[in-house]
């Protein structure tokens, strides 16, 4: 499913809202969850999952194709993990 | 193991996200709660049913099927095999990385000393 599918669906099931305004609530709920990630906080949504940043300590690389060792600075990293309602659904069972 | 993030102001929740909706865009707060559930609701059902969901700009979930494999009770370090299931993983999308990685300057960091 696509992000077009998605907003599609929600604007069939919110069709007393014009579509563009259904649309915009869409990228208003993800751009507020990229934005909590961007400050470093975490996002717990029941049932769902919750989305937190991970720090990934400095580490030497190489660079593959010379070999070179590198070194690669500390970093964050989006992390989600499913919440129990989604792992059990997706598992087959049907809660 | 990588270390959770610094924690700041508690968790953004469901009901954080229907208020960003409201003030953003206007609509009654009722709506913008259901509207919160129902994105969500139907990402769930998208992956429940195998889908891979794909959201531009964001990153993808996806609901991959793991083997059967043997594992280890870590209390008694017998070993147990671990049935096939699907498990949902989430890729974030370039864009979502590089906000992460490097927030707009200005937004306070743990690491800064002056």
């Amino acid at each position: 499913m696509l992000r077009s599918e998605l907003v599609a669906k929600l604007q069939a099931e919110f069709s007393h809202l014009r579509p563009e305004l259904v649309e915009q609530m869409a990228t208003v709920a993800l751009d507020q969850v990229a934005e909590a990630l961007e400050q470093g906080r975490r996002v717990e949504l029941r049932g769902f999952g919750a989305f937190s940043v991970r720090r990934r300590e400095a580490r030497q690389g190489r660079n593959p194709r010379t070999g070179a060792t590198v070194s690669v600075a500390a970093k964050r990293v989006p992390f989600f993990k499913p919440g129990k309602e989604l792992r059990d659904r997706v598992n087959g069972g049907d809660a | 193991m990588a270390r959770e993030g610094e924690k700041k102001a508690g968790a953004v929740t469901r009901m954080d996200l229907a208020e960003a909706i409201v003030a953003q865009t206007g609509v009654p707060r009722a709506d913008a709660t259901r509207f919160t559930d129902a994105l969500l609701q139907r990402i769930s059902d998208a992956l429940a049913a195998g889908e891979t969901v794909k959201l531009a700009r964001f990153g993808n979930f996806q609901a991959r099927s793991k083997r059967e494999r043997v594992g280890r009770n870590p209390k008694t370090g017998q070993e147990a095999p671990i049935t096939p299931r699907r498990v949902v993983t989430f890729r974030p999308s370039q864009l979502l990385r590089q906000r992460v990685e490097s927030p707009p300057s200005g937004t306070p960091r743990r690491e800064r000393r002056d």
